[in-house]
Parts: structure tokens; sequence; C-alpha cells
């Protein structure tokens, strides 16, 4: 197999995984937050990559891409566990199931009333959505730079680095749009508990990964951290539900002696 | 002053959310990692540990009968 061939594939491959990364969080700001709001951050994102990578071009590589892991990592990781939490307390039974159509109704009541005002409420971004897009989009997309910049450079030859970067971008991202349609038919409690699993393990992952500590297996780690994670909240699921069923007892026996 | 107490209440609410004990726990497991890895000693486990415990103490205390959230 020739040079080319290999440093093609090489840069192919390792820009796939950052890029999956990344489309997975968009995907799921997307479909819990509304488009308008992960697709700006994404726009924002990627203006400030733009920006990042015409001014330093090949000195991309004295970026300190730990403390950018740390702090985007850390970040997600409060994020998704915030999510989490909620979504935890929702299906034991601890906190009530939102009711997608009395929103939706009460929404439109609010847009019929507000009149021209409900144009502009329209255009509200969710801080949530458009911070998680931007983040996991500007730190991926970094990564994916240093891929090309430091394998083209090795191998004499960035352009076809490059090349190979943007061709596996533009696979993982018609990836995305093609899942994007059946996964919007999962309800929305669905969707939110499996965002809080998906943002609590990216978040651990590069967290541990910005503050220093080696993953083993390297990226071949994050399956096995979602994994984790979904095994911790479901045993949390299961535990607070006996919980709610002693709690109910107990006050449903106080009620029955206060009657006697 | 009151726009800046706003901005900052909204900064709160937008990174700790409903329970500080959260935030504080991801700084504290990422603080250890960080100290554990820098002497060579394998550091990944500590995240993930740090995460299930906290997870767990803050949904007790939000599930406790004194303290139900709803």
């Amino acid at each position: 197999m020739s040079r080319e061939v290999l440093l093609f594939l090489s840069v192919f491959l390792a820009s796939s995984v950052e890029g999956v990364e990344a489309v997975t969080i968009v995907l799921a700001a997307g479909l819990t937050t509304g488009w308008r709001s992960a697709l700006s951050g994404v726009a924002v994102a990627l203006l400030v990559l733009a920006g990042i990578v015409a001014g330093l071009g090949p000195a991309l590589t004295a970026l300190p891409i730990d403390v950018l892991r740390l702090v985007v990592g850390g970040l997600l990781l409060v994020f998704g566990l915030q999510w989490l939490r909620k979504a935890i307390l929702r299906s034991s039974g601890f906190k009530e199931l939102h009711d997608e159509e009395a929103i939706f109704e009460h929404e439109l009541e609010a847009a019929r009333a507000a009149g021209s005002a409900s144009r502009q409420a329209g255009w509200a971004i969710n801080p949530y959505g458009f911070t998680v897009s931007f983040k996991g989009v500007l730190l991926e997309g970094l990564e994916v730079a240093f891929i090309a910049v430091t394998f083209g450079s090795n191998q004499h030859d960035v352009p076809l680095a490059a090349i190979a970067a943007v061709t596996a971008v533009i696979v993982v991202v018609a990836a995305g749009v093609a899942v994007r349609a059946p996964l919007s038919r999962v309800p929305e409690n669905t969707l939110k508990y499996a965002v809080g699993v998906m943002l609590t393990s990216f978040g651990m992952f590069w967290g541990a990964e910005g503050a220093g500590a080696s993953w083993p297996g390297g990226d071949a780690s994050i399956p096995a951290l979602i994994a984790f994670t979904l095994l911790l909240s479901w045993g949390l699921v299961f535990g607070l539900r006996r919980r709610r069923a002693r709690l109910s007892a107990v006050g449903a026996r106080t009620v029955a002696a206060g009657a006697r | 002053m009151t726009r800046l107490r706003a901005f900052f209440g909204f900064l709160y609410d937008f990174v700790v959310g409903d329970d500080s004990l959260i935030a504080v726990a991801v700084v504290v497991a990422l603080g250890v990692t960080a100290a554990v890895a820098s002497g060579d000693v394998a550091a990944w486990w500590i995240v993930p540990v740090v995460v299930a415990a906290a997870l767990g103490a803050s949904l007790l205390r939000a599930t406790s009968p004194a303290k139900r959230e709803r």
C-alpha cells in the first residue's frame, strides 16, 4: 500500500472517530433543545475554528488541547449529570414526566396571544443546546485539525491529510443527517435520558483525559463508559422505585392510623 | 447592578443547576485525577467512581422525605 493511501486512511479513520463524537453531541442537543440552538452552536464553533486554523496554521499543535479537554469535559460532565439526575427522578416516579401535548398546547396558546412577539420568541436560543453543540464541535474540530496537521507534517503532505479529514467529516455528517429523522420519533423523555447518558460518558472521557489520565484502549473506552453510565442509571432507577414504594406504604399506614 | 446580579444568577443556574453537590464532585474528581495522574499512576477510574457516588448521593438527597423534589 502506498504511503499516500496509508496517510489518507489513517487521517480518515482518526478524523471519523472525532467526527462521530461531535455529531453525537449535536444530534443529542438538536433533538432535545431544538435545531436552531444546536445549529447556531455549530455555526459559531465552525467560525471560531476557522479563525484559529487560519490564524495559527501549523502552529496549531502548540495550543494546550489538554486544558481545553479538561474544561469542555468538566462542563459536559456537570451538564450531563444534571440531565441524568432529572431523567432518573422522572423514570423512578419521583418527578413528573413532561406532558408533551400539554406543553405544546400551552406554547401554541402563548404564541397566539403574543402575536408578533411570538416570532421573536421563536428565535430564542436554548443556552444548553447552543453551548453543548458549540463546545463539542470546537473541541472535536480542533482535534481533527490536529490530526491533519500532525499526520500531514510527518508525511510531508498536509494537503492530502486535510482532504482525508474533510472527507471523513462529510461522511460522518451525512450519516448523522440520515439517522436524524428516525431519532426524532423517539419520545422526548427517552431522548433526554439518552442525552444525559451520552453527555455524562463523553464528559468523563474528555475530563479525565484533560486532567492527564490515559483511558485503557483510548477512544475505544467510550462505549464502555456509555455502558457503565447506563447500568449505573438503571441501578439507581431500580433502587429509587423501591424507595418510592416503601415511602408510599409508610404514608398509607400513617393516613390509615390517623383515620382510626 | 440588578442586571449584573441577574446575569450571575443565570450563570450559576446554568452551570451548577439544581444540586451544587454534582458540580463540586466533578471539580474534586478532576482535581484528584490530575494529582494522581501527575505521579504516573493509573487515574482513569477516579472520575467514574466519584460520578457514581455523587449521582447516588444527590438522588438520595432529592428523594429524602424531608426534601422531596417536585
